[in-house]
């Protein structure tokens, strides 16, 4: 929180060279490369989280980032399946989509707040799903299978993203593509938290009457914040489908919205990069109590219940409610 | 047309049941209990080893049903959602452990009974038959009027006992329901445990025509969701409302869609959608809940 600039440029850059440099090297040395698969969802993931994370940020529950992240997978995978189109190009496209559908949603839905917003979004998953399945072109239930993965990239003859396809070590380019697309992520929404719209954002999830009877539009912002989330959550979801080269309706479901919402109250409400915290923790801790084999879910769910129990403000709170207290 | 009707009344009776127990929970503790579709699994696999693999009477189940869940919802409130209520900095927090206790269940009912479909015999034989217009059989019409008789009881019981009293000043006001002296914690504790023990009853009483499965969990939970939003959270004749009113629309759905594919419930859902936009705290809800 009161770090000075100097520090904070340090953990960042610490952070870089972990994401880009030691973890590729300690994989390639260590010969486990169905780390690579882990990592880059907790990466993909956690840019969905993100999403969730800025909902809460104006004091709205939000259970529906899987209806997006279902939509932005299935923009994608239309546009390269049936229009031939660049992945690359499909990935901001599907973004923006998500956008504008989570607009148009999120008109009426935003008047509600509190366990009403939670449950309608919850729903909204749900509509998603069912929609996917009965829609002509997702090709209901079979999905969209067998995605080419991705071409190259290229701007004015400079080759940015080589072709996927032929690339020996593919893993690793998602790794490291879906890496960058995370520390992007993130660095908007430290950015934007910390800019005027933030400080909205912050009276808001205090109290909206009074934000907005001191001039602020606060259904504008409400709008524009939810389309945010709602971008953040096409971006991962359709990442997530070309890497898994398939999309079904069951690739983002109720289950998934969930864990969105558990990857945010697990790492902390309060701040910025609990998300990513809270995504690592959860889908990493479920791939390693990959051991115990059929105790998994009840050791699983008992470790979310004890840290529930002792932290109920989030891993993060350990350090934030030191700070408050220091403040008070 | 009439065999619609019946239909409805039906699915209505058992719909509001589920609604019932997930209201009372909201309304007392503003928790919103994802773990009520689990709850409900396990109430019918209790009766499912009692009444259909050691063959006592099926009484007897109902009622080891409603006691188990009861134990277990008075532990998780006692344990888990009142010091957590507590502490938390934001009441969602409840949330997360809300969904955890959803995992947690799950896990145990793995573990305890396995993943298979499992069905118990028939409690009542035979198929009542007016003329062909009406067919349902006799047993679906037993559990049909318990669940009835189960939600009179219930409205009874809040309304004319101490007990339920107590809960509905403390789903009202708890503050002023502590300043006149009830015990707040105590009958959280018994609210909760009242909420678990009608998932309970419910699961019981339907593994008798339905059967249960690990799966049925979460899709009952967001249909018990769906029904409190459109009665209103927190209003017990809201709950009882919205169990109706979804049970006929599923009725009616699968009578007049099916032929269209499986868009009964992708329509109820997007109706719901602009139902909310349009009187966002439900038919008798307090506005904001």
């Amino acid at each position: 929180m009161n770090l000075t600039l100097k520090s904070k440029l340090l953990i960042a850059g610490g952070f870089l060279v972990f994401v880009f440099l030691f973890i590729p090297f300690f994989i390639s040395f260590s010969g486990r490369s169905d780390f690579y698969f882990t990592l880059t969802s907790v990466a993909l993931l956690s840019i969905a989280s993100a999403g969730v994370w800025l909902t809460f940020y104006i004091g709205r529950i939000n259970i529906g980032q899987g209806a997006f992240s279902l939509i932005g997978a299935y923009v994608s995978a239309i546009l390269v399946m049936k229009a031939g189109m660049n992945f690359w190009l499909t990935l901001p496209l599907a973004g923006l989509f998500t956008a504008f559908v989570s607009v148009l949603i999120g008109l009426p839905i935003l008047r509600l707040k509190g366990v009403y917003f939670a449950m309608i979004t919850l729903v909204l998953t749900q509509v998603v799903t069912l929609t996917a399945l009965a829609l002509p072109i997702t090709n209901g239930a079979r999905g969209i299978v067998s995605i080419p993965l991705p071409r190259e990239l290229s701007v004015f003859g400079v080759t940015l993203i080589p072709d996927l396809g032929t690339m020996d070590n593919p893993k690793l380019a998602f790794y490291l593509i879906s890496c960058v697309l995370m520390v992007l992520t993130y660095w908007v929404l430290y950015r934007l938290v910390n800019s005027r719209l933030g400080q909205i954002c912050r009276s808001m999830q205090q109290n909206e009457e009074l934000a907005s009877s001191i001039g602020i539009n606060i259904a504008y912002v409400r709008i524009i914040v939810f389309a945010i989330s709602s971008f953040f959550g096409g971006i991962g979801g359709s990442m997530f489908g070309a890497i898994a080269q398939s999309v079904y309706p069951s690739t983002f479901q109720v289950k998934d919205s969930i864990d969105f919402m558990l990857n945010c109250f697990l790492g902390g409400l309060g701040y910025v990069f609990g998300p990513l915290l809270g995504t690592f923790v959860l889908y990493f801790g479920w791939d390693l109590l990959f051991i115990l084999d059929k105790f998994q879910l009840l050791v699983y769910a008992s470790i979310v219940i004890i840290l529930m129990r002792f932290l109920p403000n989030g891993l993060l709170s350990i350090r934030f409610s030191n700070l408050r207290r220091k403040s008070d | 047309m009439e065999q619609i009707l019946v239909n409805g009344v039906y699915l209505g009776a058992q719909y509001a049941m589920i609604a019932l127990g997930l209201t009372l929970i909201f309304s007392l503790m503003n928790v919103l209990n994802f773990a009520h579709g689990q709850m409900y699994v396990i109430g019918g696999f209790v009766t499912y080893t009692i009444y259909g693999q050691l063959g006592i009477p099926f009484v007897v189940a109902l009622f080891a049903s409603c006691f188990t869940l009861a134990i277990i919802g008075a532990l998780v409130e006692r344990y888990l959602f009142g010091p957590v209520l507590k502490r938390s900095a934001r009441e969602e927090s409840s949330m997360l452990l809300a969904a955890g206790i959803a995992l947690l269940l799950d896990a145990v009912i793995l573990l305890l009974f396995g993943e298979k479909q499992r069905g118990v015999p028939k409690i009542v034989d035979g198929v009542f038959n007016w003329d062909f217009r009406i067919i349902i059989p006799y047993d679906r019409i037993v559990i049909c009027c318990l669940a009835i008789f189960c939600i009179v009881a219930f409205i009874a019981f809040m309304q004319y006992t101490k007990t339920g009293r107590a809960l509905r000043a403390l789903a009202q006001d708890r503050v002023a329901c502590q300043l006149m002296g009830v015990n707040v914690d105590r009958y959280s504790t018994i609210g909760f445990a009242l909420g678990a023990l009608l998932a309970g009853l419910v699961g019981g009483l339907l593994v008798t025509i339905t059967g249960v499965n690990l799966g049925m969990g979460t899709p009952t939970s967001i249909k018990a969701f769906m029904m409190v939003m459109i009665g209103g959270a927190g209003v017990i004749s809201g709950a009882i409302a919205g169990g109706i009113i979804l049970g006929f629309l599923e009725a009616f759905g699968l009578a007049y869609l099916s032929q269209y594919g499986d868009i009964t419930y992708l329509l109820i859902f997007i109706t719901l959608m602009v139902f909310l936009a349009i009187r966002p705290q439900g038919l008798m809800g307090k506005p904001w809940g």
